[in-house]
This record gives structure tokens, sequence and C-alpha cells, in this order.
């Protein structure tokens, strides 16, 4: 079951935590019927597929897909993640030709069993045709796919916050207090991106202000 | 065609940790002091808390002239390169890697600048490890101990005390050496987890106590007190509560008017005039090569650099690069090997999603020369360290204890009900130097600029494993007795690129083993002095860092005060 998270609600929780009132940003802004910006349609269904087993919805929460993992992870590889692009395009490839020599089927149109299996298969690195081999792919994607559940979701993942809520994580708080930090603290949960902060610069590295020639 | 600068006093290459230290003492002097620093100034607003940049995607470094000359690891003369890491762990700016470190800022002990002497008098010379060329430091504790209050001062440093002029005070650590006065504030609060732990340890008849961390616990030459908000390691302070030398010595230095800071400046070499003494350097910036003569060279850069530069700065008088007619440049190199750990699984929430790692709770009953090797067979130990610290991509990343596969349904379920029920430790151990563990150019690898990068060729010996499964042995019992219902050991891994890297440019009295002279001066080059931990040749069983700063205070101070002989 997803929780719909709605804007006026962020900025009521923020509110709420004394965090400071901003928007929020492109936090929600990808929604799923666009169209993927770096991988083609079919890498992209097999992608979700995959995330959707790494870390599936259940009865009890919503999964990597639901949380925008596959999103993170198109959005990521047309900048920081852009040396892994072509270990994607490969590897998609190379699972897609293994669930057809395995299952006579493209990844992405197995059941849930039989896609368990055949990841099994690239983590046990038993897979062929993969390089530099199918547990290094299957290790690249798992790392994505926790980055693009759990991480700020001013990247396009951890979409309505999925991944903190599936852990517990109470959100950011720039000033936490001494029985905040108590085991059985119940800290009421903060739901804003980094960036909401408008204290915060994106993409910031720093300045250079010294006047050379002298 | 290089535009050649007027001359200065001093140039110090590299404004981080070190040399950020040694401009204050320098400027106060009254001496004129260019600061060439690869990187650029950072501020509050560019310290976001954003775990997938800061310690995943290795912001800002991962952009930086540090990431252009990763070394190269390999593990011994015989071995193949490793794979090159990806990310520099250190970075270059104003403040250096002291604006994102966890900040913990250890005095060495007594046992650390006498190793030598010490494990001869207790258990004989035939237990220095085979193959270790470990000196005794050319001073002792007592020498230091000046400095390091100095900087614990000047950069505001939280702590208890737990020996001052030799009275022990048990809420501190028992076994440090003796300190002229308290720490400048008292140490960051506990958590009621590092408390638990705390109980346990003095169940086990260990006395725990709060480590010391260059991080305000209270408001401290009008900065703020820190916040706790989860985001501190390799993240900058967003209220400049941590004591980077870019809040502290350098603004100090720079209000002086005696310091010029010049960002974005990449030096290539340091040059020798025709009369054998340093010259100035030769730097890059925004692709135009300046010259910088001056009357005296600080080389502090980090340690991996510190020796490249060296040895790229080969001239006839050094045909083996600058100061290295010994042969001892890259020499005694060491790490910490703390890749060999110890996680924890408890039956109850511990709530680590805030605090810092420097907010914990020590132990050193087995660090050092505290405990009895006579029945070992090893010498040195290790400091246990446990800490209020996590955030979310890396709680998710944490190892199942053999409970849950990887991924899936069933490590779902796993994650969700444990994500706040397991902790780590950081354990750090003593490394001897050995004549087999160095440092040199690579034969091949080359930054944009066509300079070979460093190559490390080192790996643990029989002491270092011995040491890391003992104080893993700890480590667990230590876990258990707070409650952990499983623990689980991590490997040593390897000797590559770290935090904690020392020597290259090791100090010593003898110029046959040793770079640098006991004040931190080329033994070859009199008017050229090396900062950081390069010049370190022990490496305790604690952070580098305060040590690196106490030792640069010292040979600025020795610089201000002997200026005309040794400038010339």
């Amino acid at each position: 079951m997803t929780r719909e998270v709605s804007r006026r609600e962020v900025l009521k929780r923020a509110a709420l935590a004394g965090a400071i009132s901003a928007a929020p940003g492109q936090v929600f802004a990808q929604r799923a019927d666009e169209p993927y910006t770096n991988l083609s349609a079919a890498e992209a269904r097999t992608l979700e597929a995959i995330v959707a087993r790494l870390i599936p919805s259940d009865a009890r929460s919503p999964g990597a897909l639901e949380a925008g993992a596959a999103r993170y992870i198109d959005r990521a590889l047309g900048d920081a993640l852009a040396p892994s692009r072509s270990a994607y395009t490969a590897g998609l490839a190379a699972l897609d030709a293994h669930a057809r020599g395995a299952a006579g089927k493209p990844f992405a149109e197995l059941g849930a069993e039989r896609q368990d299996a055949l990841l099994r298969d690239l983590e046990q690195n038993v897979a062929k045709n993969f390089t530099p081999s199918a547990s290094a792919f299957f290790e690249l994607v798992l790392e994505h796919t926790l980055e693009g559940t759990f991480s700020d979701p001013h990247y396009g993942g951890n979409r309505d916050f999925i991944g903190w809520e599936l852990l517990g994580y109470p959100g950011l708080r720039l000033a936490v207090l001494a029985d905040e930090q108590r085991m059985d603290a119940k800290n009421p949960l903060v739901r804003l991106s980094a960036y909401d902060l408008p204290m915060f610069e994106k993409n910031a590295d720093g300045h250079d202000d010294d006047h050379h020639g002298r | 065609m290089a535009v050649r600068l007027p001359r200065t006093e001093v140039v110090v290459i590299g404004l981080g940790g070190a040399g950020g230290v040694a401009v204050e003492p320098l400027t106060a002097a009254g001496r004129s002091v260019i600061a060439l620093e690869a990187g650029t100034r950072l501020a509050p607003k560019d310290f976001a808390p954003d775990e997938l940049r800061n310690n995943f995607r290795g912001w800002p470094q991962a952009a930086q002239k540090a990431n252009r000359e990763i070394p190269v690891h390999r593990a011994s003369a015989q071995s193949p390169d490793d794979p090159r890491a990806a990310i520099h762990p250190m970075m270059n700016g104003v403040g250096g890697t002291t604006l994102h470190y966890w900040a913990q800022s250890w005095r060495l002990s007594p046992w650390d600048f006498r190793v030598v002497s010490e494990t001869k008098r207790r258990y004989g010379a035939k237990r220095v490890p085979a193959g270790s060329t470990v000196e005794d430091w050319p001073f002792g504790l007592e020498e230091l101990e000046p400095y390091y209050d100095k900087v614990e001062y000047a950069l505001g440093v939280s702590g208890q005390a737990g020996n001052v002029n030799g009275v022990i005070d048990p809420r501190g650590n028992i076994f440090e050496g003796p300190r002229a006065r308290s720490y400048p504030m008292p140490p960051l609060r506990g958590t009621e987890f590092t408390d638990l732990m705390g109980a346990a340890a003095r169940r086990l008849g260990w006395h725990p106590f709060p480590g010391p961390a260059a991080i305000n616990s209270q408001v401290y030459q009008n900065r703020s007190q820190c916040m706790y908000h989860g985001y501190c390691s390799r993240g900058g302070c967003h209220v400049s509560a941590k004591s980077s030398t870019a809040v502290s010595t350098i603004p100090r230095a720079e209000a002086s008017g005696k310091l010029e800071i010049v960002t974005s400046a990449h030096v290539t070499r340091i040059y020798v005039d025709d009369d054998g003494r340093a010259g100035g350097v030769h730097y890059v910036k925004d692709g135009e090569t300046y010259i910088q003569p001056a009357g005296v060279v600080l080389l502090a850069c980090y340690t991996y650099e510190n020796t490249r530069l060296l040895l790229l700065s080969d001239s006839a008088r050094f045909p083996h690069g600058l100061a290295n007619n010994h042969g001892q440049v890259g020499k005694h190199y060491m790490s910490h090997n703390q890749a060999a750990t110890v996680n924890a699984l408890f039956p109850h929430k511990l709530n680590r999603w805030y605090g810092l790692p420097a907010q914990g709770v020590g132990v050193d009953e087995w660090a050092d020369d505290n405990f009895d090797h006579n029945e070992l067979d090893f010498i040195g130990g290790g400091n246990l360290w446990v800490y209020s610290d996590q955030r979310p991509i890396a709680a998710a990343s944490m190892p199942t204890f053999g409970r849950a596969p990887r991924w899936g349904a069933e490590w779902k379920a796993f994650v969700a009900e444990n994500a706040d029920r397991w902790t780590t430790s950081y354990l750090q151990k003593t490394t001897l130097p050995y004549a087999e563990n160095y440092l040199d150019l690579h034969p091949s690898v080359k930054d944009p600029l066509g300079d070979r990068v460093c190559r490390v060729t080192a790996d643990h010996k029989d002491n270092e494993r011995r040491i890391a499964s003992f104080i893993q042995d700890k480590m667990e019992q230590w876990f258990r007795e707070a409650g952990a219902v499983a623990t689980m050991r991590g490997q040593i891994g390897t000797m590559g690129v770290t935090t904690h890297a020392y020597g290259g440019t090791r100090m010593g009295d003898d110029p046959a083993t040793n770079v640098v002279d006991r004040y931190g001066f080329a033994h070859e080059v009199p008017n050229l002095g090396v900062l950081g931990a390069s010049v370190m040749g022990t490496s305790g069983a604690r952070n580098p860092t305060l040590t690196a700063q106490a030792l640069a205070w010292r040979t600025a101070e020795h610089l201000a005060a002997n200026w005309s002989r040794i400038a010339g």
C-alpha cells in the first residue's frame, strides 16, 4: 500500500517539525508515465523488473519500483553514473539473453520466482556471457537500487519517502536534542529533501575568491 | 612561458589540517606567507545533509585535483596493481579534509614515541617484529605536549581529560599520558546507546570514556555548539561547530594581513637554487604556470602527495628526488588496518540515526602497551570505539548476520526490523613500518599534467594481523556483554589508499633513515619543512590529525624562532 504524501502535507509536517518552510521543489516531479531519458523502453522494462525483485512490494509496504529506483538509475546514467552506462547496456541485454536461454522469454515477462532464480544466477556468477562478470553487474544494480530507494529524494528516487519509511528513518533534523537520541525516542517524521532547505545549494563545490595575477 | 611572481618569505603547499595550523604561528610572528591550495573555499551552503552526494559519490573530491592523482596500490613488489580506487578519500579546499573529517582529535600515547626502547625493556629485543624499520621518535610525548595543548585550544577540542599532571581522572582515558590542563571544552554528550556500551565495559572491568573531538560541545570562539544532525561524516558542518582549520586558525592568520591564499593552485615542482636550497615552487592555475620564489618552502600536502611531489622534484643535485639522496623519501609507509571491524545486532532499537562518529565511547585497555604482551605473539594493540552515526543508504546496506539473504522479500523484512538494531565499531590498531611497505612513483599511471601518480606497495604483516584478531575478540566480548545477539567480524582488507596514511618523510635524527630532522626540516634541504602525518614514525592506535597539527605548530614556531638561520 502506497501512502500518498501531498505537497500540502509535506509543508504541514515541516512546520510541525519546526523545519524551515520551503517549496518541496522537484521531489515528486517525475511521474511514472514520463518516458525514460537514458535507457531505451526495452532496457527500462527489464530494469524495472529487476528492481521490483531486489526490493519487492508486498502487503506490508511498497518496494524499489514504487520508490522510483529505476527512474533514479535512468536519470543518474546521464550524469553521476554515466561511467556505468555501457555496463547497463551490456548487462541488461545479457540478462535478457540469459532469460531467453533459460526460460524462453525476456526477463520482464517471467514470473517472480523465475526472475528470482535468474537473479541468483547472476549473484552467484553462474550466468554466462556477462562482461566482466554476471556478479559484477548484479552488484552494480543492487548498489544503485539501494541508492535509488534510500537516498535523498532530490535525485528522483525514494519517491514519497518510501525508502525512509521502510527503514524507520525519522528524517532530516538540523538540530537534534538529547531526548531525540534516546533509544526509544518517538521522533515526529520529517519528510523533506535537504534541498527543500534554502540554506543549502545544489551541486555546490565551493568557489574561488582570490584575485590572482598580482 | 611561466609567470615569475615576487618572492615571499614562506610558501605553504596545501592549506589543510597541517598547513592550515602552521600559518597561524607564522603570521603571528610577522612572517609573510603565501599558501597555495589546490581546492577552493567552501561554506555552510555547500554542506548539505545529503548522504548520496557526501558518502557515495565522494563529493566534493570527485571533481578535484586529488581525484585526478589517486595512488595505485599493490600488495608487494611481486604483486599486480589492484584496481584503482574510484574516489580519493581526502579533499582539497581551504581547510582540506578537516572540513569533512570525523574530527576525532587524539594525542598519541607515551608508548608510541618509544616503541623500540620500551619493547626491548619490557619484552626483549626479539619482540620487535622482523623486517620492521620502526625507530623511537627523536623525542617523547613530553616534548610534544605543549603543542598538543596549543592546537587543542587554538582549534577548539572537546574532551574529558584522564590524566592532568599525573593525576588520574577515571571519567577520562586513564591510559593517556600526562597533560598540563584539561580540554578547552567538556566532551560531546553521550547517548543512551553509548551509555549502555559504557556500562557494559565497566562490568568487564574496563575503563570507558568519551573521546576527544575537534567539535564544539558548547559555544567556542563565537562558533556554535554541535547540532548532532547525523551528517558529519564526510559532510561539512552547517553551523561551523566542527573546528576545521577553515573556521579557526586560517581566519586568524588571514586577519593578520600576512597570509595570502591562492586557491585552485596545483603545485607541480619544488625547485632548488644553485646552492641546493629550496628556491620556491612551480604551480599551475587556470592553465597558466607560475613560479613562486620563497625563503622557506613548507610542504603540507597529504602523505601520498608529500612523497610524490618530492620524488617529482628531481634535479642535478637531487637526481632521485628532492631530499632523497639517502633514498628515504617514500619509506616507512603505514596505514591503520581499520577494515577489521566488528558489527553487532541487538534485540532492540539503538537510535543511531542522529549523532556523529565522534559521539561515542572508547576503551583503551587493549591499545598500545596498556596490557601485558609477555604471553602474546605481537606488540601494540587497538583502541575500541562505538558511536552513534547512521544514515539511510548505509543502514539499508547493513550486514545480515547470516539471518537473511542480501535482497528480496526476506531481506526487506529483515531490514525493516533491524535497520536500527545494528551497529558497527571503529577499531584503530597499531601499524608498524616495514622495509617492504613503501611509496614511490608509478611507472606508467599519470595525472592530467603528465606527472606520474604515487604508487603504494604495502600489505599487513603478521604483527598487524595478530593485533586485528585479538582486538576483534575484545570487541565481540564487549558487544556481547552489552546484549548483542549476533556479532560479525570484518576482513582485514588491503593497505590501499586511506585517510590514515603515515610515513614517506619520516622524522628522526639520523639522515640515513629519516627525511626530516626533529623539527620537521629536511636533513638535505634545510629551508624545506614537511608538515603532516608523513613525518610520523609510528601510527599509534588513534586518528593522526591532532598529532600532525601539533607537529605542524611546532615546526612553524621553530621556523619563526630561528628565521634568519633557516631562511638564510
